[in-house]
């Protein structure tokens, strides 16, 4: 087996992540990349972010100037309020000025759907009856030809490079991950290129012994990078919780521009990376967010002889 | 199967102390009927949905954004995709097929849904305060708001009632409600059934055959006349408006012992 494609999160952001790129990041509360996010935001990227739901990730790449347009369709802090530097950038164009192209739940993942299957596009019943379509002409609707149904069609998104964070994967890139998944399937799929990050690298066996688990195949995985802890503040179900204290705190100290700087610097910029960012969380805060273990019942795919 | 929870629907003494909140989750959880599939959102739409199956509604199923259904969370969640979500369920799918082969598909009974604005036919705006491309308030988006008005059998919208919200124009309309009236929603594509009721910080408002919202009842320490001062438009009364019926002891007890024992979305009353 050859490594070629196991590396430092620095090297893989480097390697991956070009000026004028659009990135897509998986998850949803579970499994947010913010590891390699972080990554991206001290190699000062500028990029196009495609996210349903960036949260204070995508605040995180606003607020440090990274991001020059972003598909979406949600940002705030969830059940807390608003995402403030996501606000910032919006109302007052602090540090840049951002471009939006705004959605729906269901037309960005149907997009990311379109451009994981190699189709122009994908047909939908949503957006009928909102200003959305109204502000981003390229959303186009039509009467099906079979049944006369209005539908909405959701151009493809076909992002260069995709961040994922799993929970385990090969240094090939075969990557298990369990638990809420959202998008991340279709993200790496509509997606150029792939960097993997994860809480385990684990042998070859282990993946090939439970394949249904396998969400992105390592043929199309081009970095992949050991980073226990790098979903956190968000979760990776089985290994520890969402920070939710982060994310009041991250309410709290981001409300100005200099306080979001005094932020970054300490938390983004301040450490070189997840393994100073996780020693600086401590280990009682770490200890604090460790689910009690409960496992699944093993599957037996059988051995054939 | 052993039935381990109670059903004690309108049963048990009516509560004397309780919050403006913890009636808009009595409220919105005597909406839902056993059995229904619900999409459930976070804060207050969680706990009417726990506490209808306590209550009446055992057999109700969950479906979280995130994909996670009949969840039976250890702790109240703090995102769609919270852990606790994702342990103890029944099936997780992934984001597309959460709104395609759930919403899309017609597996919905009823959805939940909040605003920063709303007019008198149930069309919701949380995008944004002012100009779209001059924002004064930037709110955070549709997220999936949009199709869950568009395609749930019925949806059900809490949230708190005054003038800046129940306005007579909304700035962008993020979700349809009935647009301009009940039947233009057929017309403009729109297949779920709108709408069904509003459940306030001051009363419990529905829609009559037009699509406009009128007051049903009004809660405890609210009136007719406060509802009507509080929104901006002429607001309809019922003719049969009434005080809406307060929760019982046993449904403030499992909110506050059981259901959010933290008081993580319902302050506890002041001493």
């Amino acid at each position: 087996m050859s490594h070629e494609k196991f590396m430092s999160t620095r090297e893989a952001v480097k390697r991956f992540v070009h000026d004028g790129d659009s990135i897509f990041v998986g998850g949803f509360g579970n499994l947010y990349p913010f590891s390699l996010a972080h990554e991206v935001i001290r190699q000062k990227k500028n990029l196009t972010l495609v996210k349903h739901s960036p949260e204070i990730l995508g605040d995180q790449m606003i607020g440090s100037g990274c991001i020059r347009k972003l598909v979406f369709s949600w940002l705030g802090n969830p059940s807390i309020g608003s995402a403030h530097a996501f606000r910032r950038a919006v109302e007052h164009g602090v540090p840049k000025r951002i471009e939006l192209e705004e959605y729906t739940h269901a037309s960005v993942t149907g997009m990311l759907k379109a451009g994981a299957m190699g189709i122009p596009f994908l047909p939908a019943k949503t957006l009928f009856g909102s200003d959305y379509p109204g502000h981003h002409p390229q959303i186009k609707f039509m009467d099906c030809p079979y049944t006369g149904e209005r539908l909405c069609l959701l151009p493809a998104i076909t992002p260069d490079v995709a961040l994922i964070h799993v929970q385990r994967a090969d240094a090939e890139g075969n990557s298990h991950a369990w638990g809420i998944l959202s998008d991340i399937k279709d993200g790496a799929f509509a997606s150029k290129r792939v960097v993997v990050s994860a809480e385990e690298i684990v042998d070859t066996e282990v993946i090939r012994r439970d394949p249904n688990r396998t969400l992105v195949p390592g043929f199309m995985v081009a970095a992949v990078v050991h980073d226990p802890w790098g979903a956190h503040p968000s979760s990776a179900q089985g290994f520890y919780d969402r920070d939710n204290e982060y994310y009041l705190e991250y309410d709290r100290e981001t409300r100005s521009r200099k306080d979001f700087e005094k932020f970054a610097d300490e938390w983004i910029y301040g450490v070189e990376n997840r393994k100073e960012y996780v020693s600086k969380l401590g280990r009682k805060k770490l200890e604090a967010l460790k689910p009690k273990s409960y496992k699944s019942r093993p599957v037996d795919y059988g051995w054939y002889s | 199967m052993v039935q381990l929870m109670p059903t004690a629907r309108h049963r048990g003494r009516p509560a004397v102390d309780f919050t403006p909140e913890e009636m808009m989750v009595v409220a919105a959880a005597r909406e839902l009927r056993d059995r229904e599939r619900v999409f459930v959102g976070i804060g207050l739409p969680v706990l009417a949905t726990l506490l209808a199956q306590r209550d009446h509604a055992p057999s109700l199923l969950t479906i979280y954004e995130s994909g996670a259904i009949g969840s039976r969370p250890s702790r109240l969640a703090m995102t769609m995709g919270d852990p606790a979500l994702g342990s103890r369920c029944l099936a997780i799918l992934d984001f597309f097929e959460c709104f395609a082969t759930m919403v899309q598909r017609d597996f919905v009974d009823v959805g939940f849904l909040g605003a920063a604005q709303l007019d008198r036919y149930g069309n919701m705006n949380s995008t944004v305060i002012g100009d779209y491309l001059k924002a004064k308030v930037r709110l955070p988006g549709s997220g999936g708001a949009c199709e869950i008005a568009g395609n749930v059998k019925r949806f059900l919208i809490i949230m708190p009632h005054d003038r800046k919200r129940f306005v007579e124009k909304i700035d962008f309309r993020t979700s349809p409600g009935y647009l301009s009236g009940r039947d233009e929603r057929q017309r403009e594509g729109l297949r779920g059934g709108g709408p069904d009721a509003v459940i306030s910080t001051l009363g419990v408002l529905r829609f009559d055959e037009s699509g406009q919202m009128y007051l049903d009842s009004y809660h405890r320490n609210s009136s007719v006349g406060k509802v009507r001062e509080n929104t901006g438009w002429n607001l309809k009364v019922s003719p049969k408006v009434r005080e809406t019926p307060p929760p019982t002891e046993e449904q403030v007890r499992l909110l506050r012992e059981e259901l959010d024992p933290k008081g993580i979305f319902l302050r506890k009353p002041s001493a």
